[in-house]
């Protein structure tokens, strides 16, 4: 395993009475794909939003890339942003924007002296890694559900970034699109050697792009293994995701 | 102890709520960066899109007042004061309130509405992680352009409904467009312009800052957009009438 890009220790969230994250531990090392694997409302969502800090945690510590990014001001915070990427559920693609504008608008708010041809040269860069050059003009009420989370993961490459935080890559797609999106995310990771964590309680998914699985029980890291190690536990809070 | 109803602590949070959402519009709206480049965008928007509506009832409203107030001067005998009486009416309350009142219905919810659906799409998110203050970008950018806009619309707007007036007195009987005027501005003091002119950067305000609050803080899922917008005409149209019995208060101190 290599070092880690992002080191979480004792983080605690709590909305309420409800205690989404309890002292919550994992890492992500760098280069691999870890799934955070854990029921609906179980609080995966909240946790990769601290460590985008979307959202801000009661206790913790979020180191990333040597960060912790609890500690770092509004221009260290959005340092560290640029190197770590978020494909949000719904895609969150601006829609009174074109698809060319939605993938300059995160070039153009880190690289001011960037030329119109080089923002352009990375636009259809990003488009070509997800097939998608065609739709540089489209709005995105133009484009299918598929579609647009590719472009959205094209905009989420766009800066380079080391690591990528997925939030649910494949609700609410046909399971055809599924795959493609999965087969996206692991060509990605190849080739730009990228580090990600991703958020799923999609089996299939979970079973093609894991190098490693984090289990998000009661608001606790309940168990971390591979898909094999723990598709054959015997524990029966774990057992219940595995069962066909 | 008396306890308060609900709905008046809902409104006093709510009213807290706002006010310190408008401390955040001015400290984030003296800080850079400056979002120049939405700014101009958003009084495009703002402005320009507005003025086809804005012209339109103006002029109605111009040519409507006069003909509804002619028999009564007539009556008396006064109709020669038309031009003085109507100028007085459209440019201290009638000019100023109608355009913020139009404009609080269209770019009030406009705006509610758009940064509401961005909310619960999570663009404003998007937003945030790709390095952009939202807060800047989208609800300093759109108040700021409310502000500019709404005095040059209600100006646009008082010139209109005083040539629909002028078209009004010409049904009846003939008046030259300079002797028109000539009455409209010998009639005129600075204490009927100025006042009138400054609450319509409030009103602008007040538009701007609500339509933003309801949507940036808009509740998840469609019906959440839908009440944003719905709101936020609701509420600015009762400050703009909030602001201008404010703003005749004070004019009158200098009368």
């Amino acid at each position: 395993m290599g070092e880690p890009v992002i080191k979480i220790e004792g983080l605690c969230k709590s909305f309420g009475t409800n205690h989404v994250l309890d002292h919550f531990d994992i890492s992500l090392f760098r280069g691999e794909n870890l799934v955070v694997l854990g029921k609906s409302g179980s609080g995966k969502s909240v946790l990769i939003k601290c460590i985008i800090g979307l959202i801000t945690p009661e206790h913790g510590k979020i180191h990333v890339l040597g960060k912790n990014i609890l500690t770092l001001n509004q221009t260290a915070l959005d340092y560290i942003r640029v190197k770590v990427a978020f494909l949000f559920q719904s895609n969150a693609l601006y829609d009174s924007m074109t698809v060319r504008e939605n993938l300059e608008f995160p070039l153009r708010r880190h690289s001011i002296q960037l030329s119109t041809e080089d923002a352009n040269g990375m636009v259809m860069e990003a488009l070509q890694n997800v097939g998608l050059e065609h739709t540089v003009d489209m709005m995105p009420s133009e484009l299918s559900g598929g579609m647009r989370k590719r472009i959205a993961l094209a905009r989420t490459l766009i800066l380079r970034p080391e690591i990528i935080l997925y939030d649910e890559p494949t609700t609410g797609l046909d399971p055809i699109t599924s795959l493609e999106i999965i087969s996206l995310i692991n060509q990605i990771q190849e080739k730009y050697q990228t580090s990600s964590m991703i958020i799923s309680h999609d089996m299939k998914c979970v079973k093609l792009v894991a190098n490693r699985i984090a289990m998000l029980v009661d608001g606790k890291c309940y168990a971390v293994g591979t898909y094999n190690e723990l598709s054959n536990s015997n524990d029966e809070k774990i057992r219940q995701f595995f069962n066909d | 102890m008396l306890a308060l109803p609900e709905d008046f602590k809902a409104f006093l949070h709510e009213t807290g709520e706002i006010f310190r959402f408008v401390l955040r519009f001015v400290q984030e709206g003296f800080r850079p960066r400056y979002e120049v480049a939405e700014f101009v965008r958003q009084c495009f928007m703002i402005g320009y899109k507005s003025l086809p509506l804005v012209a339109l009832t103006a002029f109605i409203i111009g040519l409507v007042l006069t003909m509804q107030l002619r028999p009564t001067m007539v009556k008396y005998g006064v109709e020669v004061q038309i031009p003085a009486m109507v100028g007085v009416a459209i440019v201290r309350e009638i000019g100023p309130i109608l355009t913020a009142l139009i404009f609080a219905g269209k770019i009030g919810s406009s705006i509610g509405a758009e940064l509401g659906s961005m909310k619960v799409t999570e663009q404003i998110d998007a937003m945030e992680v790709s390095g952009t203050n939202p807060f800047k970008y989208l609800v300093v950018t759109r108040t700021l352009a409310a502000m500019l806009m709404l005095p040059i619309l209600v100006i646009l707007a008082d010139a209109i409904a005083l040539y629909g007036s002028y078209l009004g007195v010409n049904l009846y009987e003939p008046l030259t467009f300079k002797l028109f005027f000539k009455k409209v501005f010998d009639n005129l003091a600075y204490i009927d312009v100025v006042p009138a002119f400054v609450k319509t950067f409030f009103f602008g305000f007040a538009v701007g800052i609500i339509g933003s609050y309801k949507g940036y803080y808009s509740q998840k899922g469609t019906e959440g957009v839908g009440l944003s917008a719905n709101s936020s005409v609701v509420v600015s149209s009762v400050l703009i009438f909030i602001i201008d019995l404010i703003a005749v208060q004070i004019a009158d101190l200098f009368q």
